[in-house]
């Protein structure tokens, strides 16, 4: 049987009552930490598990724990991200509906270890629901001890609230995720200075995202080897995949990183195979941000070898011919699909989004949407398609935040491994894939 | 907390509410509870945000009306303008389309006589698209004041829009009570 972290008890009928969650083991690593482990022994476990950050970026953890400004008399703060907007990601609020004492559990041990007083957990505001059923287990937790003054008699208080969003792809970029909690328009920060030194109230913050948390207290109670000896060499641990599109299975599974992609798309353990016993077209392996890949390089690497669901197996080959485990959004593509429309989406998403503070994002965004319209209505030129290319190259790593990356890079790769679709629909001058 | 401008206040169970959401953020950053009073703002406004209301909101967290119109403006689930009783939100971003989101928005545009953007004459309905949900393993997925109804086909839409249009349905409850 394969270790499940994140989604052991999941099934567990009431498991989102503290009573349940308790009964299972839920709040050990708490007791744990807060009996027999120093604030700094955490961090140095996180740190040795290999954790890296589940919200795409795939920073180490405990390395980002450790920047936080320990001299600093100010207070600490530690923010969960619970933004979840990438599209194609729909793993957290798996988690928050079904099992928030595990978020909760891990939040207090980051607080803990990060010499927090006050903690938030940032929620997009479509997900209210899943807000009012994390408020709820908040109170038990309160109400059994685990949060407020003094908790479990070590002399260490934490408050933890609840903070909704307003509808903002860029407030899951964390420093748009502070000026956000702080009332304001979600403009991301000029870093440096990171949050670790100036974040919320220009207090040191550090900024984590659902998943991560919720793997601290597996960590603490079976230490940072056991995490380690799970995944591959720099991909530690389990990870969650949330699998959607032209798939038999759509839905979200726990993988140990290493999981062969093959495996992932054609196994009944997961997503089943395609729909309809369709090909493989394309993948969009890890959210809407990364490069889309065509079935051949997804499923092997250029070399030939096969492609794992890892942070450096889906990186292999660069921008060429590889791609990124970013959040872990799955989106699988057919052969019916049509790679312009659904770039289409992305690009109406992306100039959507744009907080319109860095000109390249702000403009550019709007002109790929508009390009990308008439090339899809049949009514583009092939000179376009270079103009697209090149938009797409200009926003890259000349914006403030990385929105501008994650809009460029759908468009390149999908130039890069699709052009002859967008030629066929300016020499058809219509969608190929309409009937 | 009184208010000298305007003729809004909030209900003394909603008032008490935003005391203790105030009550989370350290002292002077009061602020910070803006995006959660609007949220409130709306529900108590038939969904929408008129300049009154959001005037209110600023007296309530001792901040410039202006700081409250760029917040309200940025984000899209706050509406400046009037929406119909029930607001219909229709993702459309890439695993939505990929599962045929666009025959359903058009379903209910046919069946509401509207497009994405417009409310019904009779006022009882609006239509609108928005960007990923979160719920993409389950698509299409539209959402409805708080709740979310997924792996939707035309025979779930007609189901749904039959039950709301004889219940009458409002969708602007207050999200956190
Ligand atoms: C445009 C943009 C959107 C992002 N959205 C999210 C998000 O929805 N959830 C998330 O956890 N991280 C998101 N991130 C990443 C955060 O900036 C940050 O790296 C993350 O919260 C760090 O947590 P982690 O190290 O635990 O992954 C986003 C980043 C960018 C640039
Ligand atoms: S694309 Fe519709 S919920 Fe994600």
């Amino acid at each position: 049987m394969a270790t499940k972290i994140l989604l052991e008890n999941i099934e567990a009928p009431g498991l989102a009552t503290f009573d349940c969650y308790r009964k299972l083991g839920g709040y050990a690593s708490v007791e744990k930490a807060l009996k027999s482990l120093s604030p700094d022994s955490i961090t140095q476990e996180v740190l040795k598990s290999g954790l890296r950050g589940r919200g795409g970026a795939g920073f180490p953890t405990g390395m980002k724990w450790n920047f936080i400004d320990k001299k600093s008399d100010k207070p600490h703060y530690f923010i969960c991200n619970f933004d979840e907007s990438e599209p194609g990601t729909f793993k957290d609020r798996h988690i928050g509906q079904l099992n928030p004492h595990q978020l909760i559990e891990g939040m207090i041990l980051g607080s803990y270890a990060l010499g927090a007083r006050s903690a938030y957990i940032y929620i997009r505001g479509e997900l209210f629901y899943v807000l009012n059923i994390i408020e709820k287990a908040i109170d038990e937790a309160y109400q059994k001890g685990f949060l407020g003054e003094n908790i479990m008699g070590s002399g260490y208080s934490l408050d933890l609230y609840c903070q909704p969003g307003g509808g903002a792809y860029i407030c899951g970029e964390e420093t748009a995720l502070i000026e956000s909690l702080e009332g304001k328009r979600g403009n991301p920060r000029i870093k440096p200075p990171f949050p670790a030194l100036v974040g919320l109230y220009n207090c040191p913050t550090v900024v984590n995202n659902v998943e991560t948390i919720a793997n601290l207290p597996w960590i603490i109670n079976h230490g940072a080897d056991a995490y380690a000896a799970l995944g591959t060499l720099k991909s530690k641990g389990t990870k969650l995949i949330s699998a959607c599109g032209h798939i038999n299975k759509p839905g979200i599974y726990e993988i140990e990183l290493g999981l062969p992609v093959e495996e992932f798309i054609y196994s009944d353990e997961y997503c089943g195979g395609i729909r309809n016993g369709n090909q493989l077209k394309a993948v969009v392996a890890g959210g809407s941000s990364v490069p889309i890949l065509p079935a051949e390089l997804i499923l092997k690497t250029a070399k030939g070898e096969p492609r794992l669901l890892s942070y450096e197996s889906l990186e292999e080959g660069g921008f060429q011919t590889g791609t990124m485990l970013g959040s872990g959004g799955f989106i699988v593509m057919d052969h019916t699909a049509c790679i312009v429309k659904n770039l289409l989406t992305f690009a109406r998403f992306y100039h959507h989004e744009s907080c319109g503070q860095c000109s390249p994002c702000r403009e550019g965004t709007g002109w790929m949407e508009k390009i990308l319209r008439r090339i899809e209505a049949g009514k583009g030129s092939m000179k376009e398609i270079d103009l697209l290319a090149d938009i797409a190259k200009h926003i890259d790593g000349t914006t403030i935040c990385p929105l501008g990356d994650a809009a460029a890079w759908p468009v390149s790769s999908a130039i890069r491994h699709f052009r002859s679709e967008f030629e066929e629909h300016i020499i058809q001058q219509k969608c190929p894939f309409t009937k | 907390m009184q208010n000298e401008h305007t003729t809004i206040e909030f209900p003394p169970e909603t008032l008490a509410l935003v005391n203790r959401i105030i009550k989370r953020y350290p002292e002077g950053r009061q602020k910070s509870a803006l995006l959660p009073l609007l949220h409130i703002a709306q529900s108590e406004n038939k969904g929408w945000l008129s300049t009154e209301m959001m005037d209110y909101v600023a007296i309530l967290l001792d901040i410039q009306p202006i700081e409250v119109y760029e917040v309200a403006s940025f984000y899209s689930m706050f509406n400046l303008e009037p929406v119909g009783n029930c607001l219909i939100e229709v993702c459309q971003t890439g695993p939505c389309w990929l599962c045929g989101a666009e025959e359903i928005l058009a379903h209910f545009e046919k069946r509401l006589g509207i497009k994405s953007g417009e409310t019904t004459a009779d006022g009882r309905f609006s239509l609108k698209t928005v960007e990923c949900l979160a719920a993409c393993g389950n698509a299409p997925v539209i959402q409805v004041g708080t709740d979310y109804h997924e792996n939707l086909n035309i025979q779930k839409v007609d189901e749904l829009l039959d039950t709301w249009q004889a219940e009458n349905k409002n969708s602007h409850s207050n999200p956190y009570l």
